[in-house]
């Protein structure tokens, strides 16, 4: 469904990505795991189109999609949910919720999905009114997966949802990702919790220094000793 | 408090109302797009010209101008930031700078060569009636471009309260990672709060044209004009711009009544000098 050749990307003169490939398969669940600035966020933002790659091919069922400007790439279909949950704070629940579905994709069925979020977030239907910003480290993701809900994406880009959850709330957000991924979604998974995320992936591969080090199966890269030793410290 | 006085503070109170709307124009550019206009009081001063011209030439009252001029300014501002400042958003402040303050110079010459150096204002028909309330005399135009000012910005901020594309501006300014996380066309945004910008400018400019005179230096003291008001009102707040307005509205009035016209300036660098040791942020400013 998604498909990356050769990316290279650049900050100035530091190389964040280099000639990354990756095949995220449809409706499967994909991980990215590696150490912290080992390139995993700039990977989401270059897909993402919200950094301009270098060199390499980005292609999003059937379409180079490499240059393009982010909105045009969310309007076909590939949502984020970004590092840092990135909701607008000062604003509602309800208004980040309707901000989601600005995009032509979103608008003709947002009464339906906005139902639907609040089926699956009660907690933010409760809150509805509230200043985004007031709320809970948890609700804050939940409303930041919400709010990507809004705008009917095919696949979900999800970086670091569990950073600064408590370890229930983390176990309620995976329990979301997984039940969206039930749902036919595909999921690409950027995670610091490495064991959580590689038992969950179809799919994953490791990222070291901009380059992809490994790939394999979830399962297959969970029973690897050098990932054991490298990100589980067993 | 003698009725001549009072009177003088209502007037001052009016006038503000139309300055709060200029100002308002420099708050909402500079809260969204993060650029300091620096030509916002030329941009001011060209809408003047184009009142007076439209008054002179057509025969038009500038209350039924000031859409017009308000609509031809937004346009102005949406092709601006669209086509020149955009491409300066990512670039270093003083390159920013030095973009707006070319173009207000431009806009200084251009006018001084297309009126020359005289001042122009428009007299309306109604121009001398005034109205009765007790015991106050209340100039009609005054009241009329105070009304239609006040009534310009609250439209404009239901606009940003209920719209969508009131709601998507306000995210950009609130969380700009966030905007284009979730798609929003954050050039086409900025381009449109540009226009939104300028077209404050543009109906508080037709609107002045009947108050003030209008000749080439006005755009800078305008300019000067806007940004005390948007830092005495704070940064980046509507309501901040309101009230800044009206206060230095009522100052001018103030100095020319107790000390004499020409100190009018003075007073209101001395409210800005206060409101900076005071509350750096500006009477209304947010917490950033």
């Amino acid at each position: 469904m998604l498909r990356i050749e050769g990316l290279d990307l650049f900050y100035g003169d530091a190389q964040a990505l280099s000639g990354v490939s990756l095949t995220v398969p449809q409706g499967g669940i994909t991980a990215i795991i590696g150490a912290n600035g080992a390139g995993k966020t700039s990977l989401i933002r270059a897909i993402a189109g919200m950094e301009r790659p270098r060199r390499g091919t980005i292609v999003f069922d059937g379409r180079d999609i490499t240059g393009w400007d982010s909105h045009r790439i969310c309007d076909l279909g590939l949502g984020q949910v970004a590092e840092g949950r990135q909701i607008f704070p000062s604003m509602t629940v309800a208004d980040n919720l309707e901000l989601g579905a600005m995009i032509p994709r979103g608008r003709a069925a947002a009464a339906a999905t906005l139902n639907r979020v609040w089926e699956i977030f009660p907690r933010l239907l409760e809150r509805r009114g509230q200043t985004a910003g007031t709320l809970s480290g948890g609700e804050q993701q939940m409303l930041a997966i919400g709010r990507c809900l809004m705008g009917q994406p095919r696949l979900i880009m999800f970086d670091e949802p569990s950073l600064g959850l408590s370890p229930a709330m983390v176990q309620e957000v995976f329990a979301v990702i997984r039940r969206l991924h039930d749902e036919g979604l595909t999921i690409v998974l950027v995670e610091q919790n490495v064991a959580l995320s590689l038992g969950m992936a179809d799919h994953a591969c490791v990222l070291e220094n901009g380059r992809v080090a490994m790939e394999g199966g979830g399962g297959e890269l969970l029973g690897d000793d050098r990932v054991r030793e490298a990100y589980l410290g067993l | 408090m003698s009725i001549d006085l009072a009177n003088q503070i209502v007037t001052g109170i009016l006038t503000g109302l139309v300055y709060s709307l200029m100002a308002l124009g420099l708050s909402v550019i500079f809260g969204v797009v993060r650029v300091v206009n620096f030509a916002h009081g030329e941009m001011t001063a060209l809408a003047m010209y184009a009142a007076w011209a439209l008054a002179t030439w057509l025969d038009l009252d500038p209350l039924l101008g000031m859409p017009l001029i308000a609509l031809v300014m937004f346009g102005c501002g949406y092709l601006l930031q669209r086509g020149l400042i955009d491409s300066f958003i990512a670039k270093p402040e003083h390159m920013q700078f030095i973009l707006l303050v070319s173009l207000a110079i431009i806009m200084v010459n251009g006018s001084l060569l297309a009126f020359g150096p005289d001042a122009h204002g428009v007299q309306v028909s109604y121009g001398f009636d005034t109205y009765e309330m007790g015991p106050l005399l209340v100039d009609k135009v005054r009241l009329l471009a105070a009304a239609a000012s006040l009534a310009f910005s609250l439209a404009l901020m239901v606009f940003f309260r209920r719209s969508k594309t009131g709601k998507a501006i306000r995210a950009c300014a609130d969380n700009l990672v966030g905007a284009r996380v979730i798609g929003l066309d954050v050039r086409r945004l900025y381009a449109v709060t540009f226009g939104i910008g300028t077209a404050c400018v543009g109906a508080a400019g037709a609107l002045l044209s009947m108050l003030i005179d209008v000749m080439p230096p006005t755009g800078p003291e305008l300019t000067l004009l806007a940004f005390i008001i948007v830092i005495v009102g704070g940064l980046g707040s509507m309501t901040g711009a309101l009230l800044g307005g009206v206060l230095i509205g009522v100052s001018e009035v103030l100095a020319g009544y107790f000390l004499m016209p020409s100190m009018k300036s003075m007073f209101s660098f001395a409210i800005l000098i206060v409101v900076l040791v005071a509350r750096p942020q500006g009477l209304l400013g947010g917490r950033k």
